[in-house]
């Protein structure tokens, strides 16, 4: 059935499909939307879930851990200060192997306050042992919850789905939704294997000083490493199941490609466009969508990248002192490739919900096409005196 | 105490890792003799995240979750949650903070869970200051009490817990106190049986930062009680005040000399805290009787 949603709503009638048990969240702009819908869908029967309305978002965070723990599929929904708030409680769910969901709604952090788009908040928070995913459409955004829950529950790791303030939250877009039955087929009820049971006592989370401590993290550790093809598996099943597909990575015509964008959510849509009319003047430039951030795709970005003459990134978020944050893993991930190691350009744009149109994209391809090697870490778009 | 009182069905397992004479050991042994078994526990960080045991142990006999140090009572709503949708309802979640996750750092969520109504029992175990980590001031440290960071002594007087609870109009707030196991008993299968947010702030006597030897860790707790320093009662829905002990009224430098973070105190300071003691306790019995000319109590 098709209908008209604004990406908040796509996160919601996901979380509807997937038939979350346990919901807890706090209201912030731009997630808004998310939890008054699933409030309706509680209130209405359309989804049959508790929904406990806390008193903060590491409440929330820490609301859901603990339903997840008892055996319950869990979601909650935030975006910037409230995933920051969150940020001890994303270490407690991925530590306790938790498969938590969250759409996270990408919004910049203050001062000054903004509530606009940029990934700042979710950038920061790719060493808390979350899958994460960012999506370019509505639909995508869809998808992405009901793939996030078959991952989540396959590797034991929390996943985070993040869709631009905004340009998706706020935005209408005709949205594909797969039939109930299709979704039960894909995602069959959560079982864990152990969970808080009178009848079956365990302790979890004990004090642990040993060797142990090591192993549990090492084993973390795995099962991100693991993520990465079962993430390709869910994404081909469930293309089986709707004929949609995404990939952790999205080569956009990246044939004969000299030049490579590398983008991560909405500008993802821009950039086509510019590859689009630039290809059509004859220039070889390709784009390199990343979809799944964590576990980083190192392979895909290895074998797609190392044979380019030139890879400009463009981050909507800064890692300060450094550059932005996926610039600087594409040059990690293409130091030890022995398939070349293309100069890695690495531009910063649209912060705080800055427009990067067409334009600005046409700029970056113009800078790194004349110059032989980037003058430095980060290149600053937009900025105006 | 009475030999009747706890039952041979211990839920708390000999081993743990508790320190010489800990009430917080037997605060647990009494709530969980009232709960039985059918118990889920979520533990903020407290003196219990070490006494409970290292991996691979467990000093519990009942599902425990370890949770962060601010989130004790909105852990206990999210396992009511998911116990909800599986539709058991014949189980007991509890949140057991110590001081610090209930008066200062877990406030915010306890709080939360309270005007929701949660159907959770928050039981705090109060020792007065941060013991874990090495005997630190918390709201909840008395005033002219010595701790690591109030070196001279603190000034301020404890929260008042309970009344901040009784604020929040759930179905149960009351105190209770080691020495008094009967009493304790008694109010937690009252607690047991009433659905919504039931909340317990018990006074739980610490010989390593309260300066006592471990073998009065018990005597100090009934002179807390019977110097009306902790007075015993309940309170339901926010207005039903019932004093559960009678106090004998003895002058609180008793409960204060005995023990070495009260040493540095001065003659007037202990007259300070008399008065103090005696505000709070004419206070407490004049709404104990209102709410009995009310025709409220005694139901």
């Amino acid at each position: 059935m098709k209908k008209v949603l604004m990406g908040d709503h796509a996160v919601s009638h996901g979380v509807m499909l997937c038939r979350a048990e346990v919901i807890s969240a706090y209201p912030i702009t731009p997630q808004t939307y998310v939890v008054e819908e699933i409030a309706e869908m509680c209130q209405d029967g359309r989804l049959k879930a508790r929904f406990v309305m806390v008193e903060s978002e590491h409440s929330a965070l820490a609301c859901v851990i603990a339903a997840s723990a008892a055996g319950s599929r869990a979601f909650t929904a935030t975006s910037s200060h409230g995933l920051a708030l969150m940020h001890e409680m994303l270490h407690w769910a991925a530590g306790s192997r938790l498969p938590v969901v969250m759409a996270n709604v990408n919004r910049t952090l203050g001062p000054p306050w903004n509530i606009l788009c940029d990934h700042s908040d979710s950038m920061a928070q790719r060493d808390t042992g979350w899958i994460q995913f960012y999506v370019e459409s509505n639909q995508e955004t869809l998808d992405t919850i009901i793939e996030a829950y078959r991952i989540a529950e396959r590797v034991l790791l929390p996943v985070m789905v993040n869709l631009d303030g905004f340009f998706l939250s706020h935005t209408a877009e005709v949205v594909d939704l797969p039939e109930q039955g299709l979704v039960d087929e894909f995602l069959p009820p959560y079982e864990p294997r152990f969970k808080l049971d009178v009848n079956e006592p365990h302790t979890f989370g004990s004090i642990c000083f040993d060797s142990n401590f090591m192993r549990l993290r090492y084993e973390l550790q795995q099962a991100m490493n693991d993520t990465r093809r079962v993430a390709q598996e869910v994404d081909d099943a469930y293309h089986k199941l709707t004929g949609r597909r995404y990939g952790v990575v999205e080569p956009y015509r990246l044939e004969g490609g000299k030049t490579i964008l590398v983008t991560a959510g909405t500008i993802t849509s821009t950039a086509r466009v510019v590859v689009d009319s630039l290809r059509d003047r004859g220039e070889p430039v390709g784009l390199l969508k990343l979809r799944m951030v964590r576990p980083f795709p190192f392979d895909e970005i290895r074998a797609l990248l190392g044979q380019a003459e030139r890879v400009a990134v463009i981050d909507r978020s800064v890692s300060y002192g450094l550059c932005g944050g996926l610039a600087s893993e594409v040059r990690s991930a293409l130091y030890d490739s022995g398939n070349g190691r293309p100069p890695v350009f690495g531009f910063v744009a649209g912060l705080g919900g800055q427009d990067v149109v067409p334009a600005d994209i046409e700029h970056m391809v113009d800078q790194a096409c004349s110059l032989n090697c980037p003058p430095q870490e980060d290149m600053w778009i937009g900025v105006r005196s | 105490m009475n030999a009747q009182a706890v039952s041979d069905a211990e839920l708390v397992s000999p081993g743990h890792s508790g320190c010489a004479g800990c009430t917080a050991v037997s605060a647990m042994r009494y709530a969980l003799e009232a709960l039985g078994p059918r118990t889920i526990v979520a533990m903020p960080a407290c003196c219990w995240s070490i006494i409970c045991g290292p991996f691979p142990h467990s000093a519990l006999r009942v599902p425990t979750f370890h949770t962060a140090f601010e989130t004790g009572a909105v852990a206990a709503a999210g396992i009511r949650a998911s116990l909800d949708m599986q539709g058991r309802d014949d189980v007991n979640v509890m949140a057991w903070a110590g001081d610090g996750g209930t008066f200062d750092i877990g406030i915010q969520a306890l709080s939360g869970a309270a005007e929701r109504n949660d159907d959770i029992i928050f039981v705090c175990y109060d020792n007065e200051a941060y013991m874990n980590t090495g005997v630190q001031r918390s709201s909840a440290t008395p005033e002219g009490a010595w701790t690591t960071t109030t070196p001279s002594d603190k000034v301020r007087p404890k929260k008042n817990i309970m009344e901040i609870m009784a604020a929040h109009v759930i179905p149960y707030a009351a105190t209770a106190c080691v020495a008094f196991p009967d009493d304790f008993i008694v109010k937690m299968k009252k607690a047991r049986d009433i659905r919504g947010t039931r909340f317990f702030h018990v006074l739980a006597t610490c010989p390593t930062g309260w300066r006592i030897p471990s073998s009065h860790a018990v005597k100090i707790a009934r002179l807390a009680v019977h110097t009306n320093a902790f007075p015993l009662y309940e309170v339901e829905n926010g207005e039903r005040y019932t004093i559960t002990v009678k106090s004998r009224n003895i002058p609180v430098r008793q409960y204060l000399e005995p023990q070495g973070r009260f040493r540095n105190l001065t003659e007037e300071m202990k007259a300070r805290i008399q008065r103090t003691v005696d505000r709070n306790w004419t206070k407490l019995n004049k709404k104990a009787e209102e709410t009995a000319t009310d025709g409220l109590s005694k139901g």
